[in-house]
């Protein structure tokens, strides 16, 4: 668990362009949307490709991802429970 | 015919790597790196804060930053600016395009990112400039073969004489395949260099 939670902060901030974010400025529960890191709805978009490109997850209703893209946390627990790849 | 005088402002060249403005050199790179590479040391060197700009596609990036040094003094993000933009190019988005329907081309590796897509039209980059400098004027995207500064002068003098803008952002903003251009400048009524055809050759060398 603790290394999908680093592979996904790495994976966010470069398939988000996040130039000035480290991996390690992201804490585990920090809101990734509004507050947080600030990412947008196309950021949204970009997070349901990824799992689906990398993990092998198709989220097909995309308000499933307001409580899986809630952090890094939800993320790294929701894809270990259900990556296929 | 446009009965109000107009006059150029400032303008902004960007291409080979070296930003100029206003006929000085002001940001240059080695001229062998990308021009990815080349938009983050510029806007490094500028000081902008702005995370916004490293998610937008090149043609974008070049948009934004040459309307950067145009618009900084010009806008605030308390009030509205009535600044018209008029943008042209050869290429419109076709750069982006590419990239898009590489992501798409095969059926084993289809993953359409939606980050791309959103950069699959020209007129995106005018509205990143108006969303960065609180913009809600006329605007519109031409395609030309090359640079035409008499279409522009006229549609130019038409906004300010009808006045649909207090002040127009003129470009010509071509990015296809590493090699690009941009002719920015900004027009108003009251002062500067005269706004014609043959003004606006000159200071771009067409």
């Amino acid at each position: 668990m603790e290394a999908v939670k680093q592979e996904l902060k790495e994976k966010i901030i470069s398939v988000l362009n996040l130039e000035d974010v480290n991996p390690e400025d992201i804490k585990d529960t920090d809101p990734l949307f509004g507050a947080g890191l600030g990412l947008d709805s196309i950021d949204a978009l970009e997070l349901i490709v990824m799992l689906d490109k990398d993990y092998g997850i198709k989220l097909l209703d995309p308000k499933e991802g307001k409580a899986i893209f809630e952090s890094i946390e939800t993320m790294a627990k929701y894809i270990s429970e259900n990556r296929t790849k | 015919m446009a009965d109000k005088n107009s006059f150029i402002q400032s303008w902004c060249t960007i291409q080979n790597n070296k930003i100029n403005l206003n006929g000085e050199t002001i940001f240059e790179s080695e001229p062998t790196i990308g021009f990815a590479d080349f938009a983050k040391a510029a806007y490094r060197n500028f000081g902008w804060s702005y995370p916004k700009f490293f998610k937008m596609d090149s043609l974008s990036k070049l948009a934004f930053i040459a309307a950067e040094l145009l618009l900084k003094d010009e806008t605030t993000n308390e009030t509205e600016t009535d600044i018209a933009l008029v943008f042209s190019n050869k290429s419109s988005s076709m750069d982006t395009d590419v990239t898009f329907q590489e992501s798409i081309a095969t059926k084993e590796n289809y993953y359409p990112s939606p980050a791309v897509f959103v950069y699959t039209l020209p007129n995106i980059c005018m509205g990143e400039i108006s969303i960065r400098h609180n913009l809600k004027s006329e605007n519109s995207f031409f395609i030309f073969e090359k640079f035409n500064p008499g279409f522009l002068s006229n549609y130019t003098d038409v906004l300010l004489s009808t006045n649909r803008a207090e002040k127009v952002l003129c470009a010509w903003v071509d990015f296809y395949k590493e090699t690009y251009r941009a002719n920015f400048y900004l027009v108003n009524s009251t002062e500067g260099l005269e706004h014609n055809e043959t003004t606006i050759k000159t200071l771009f060398n067409t």
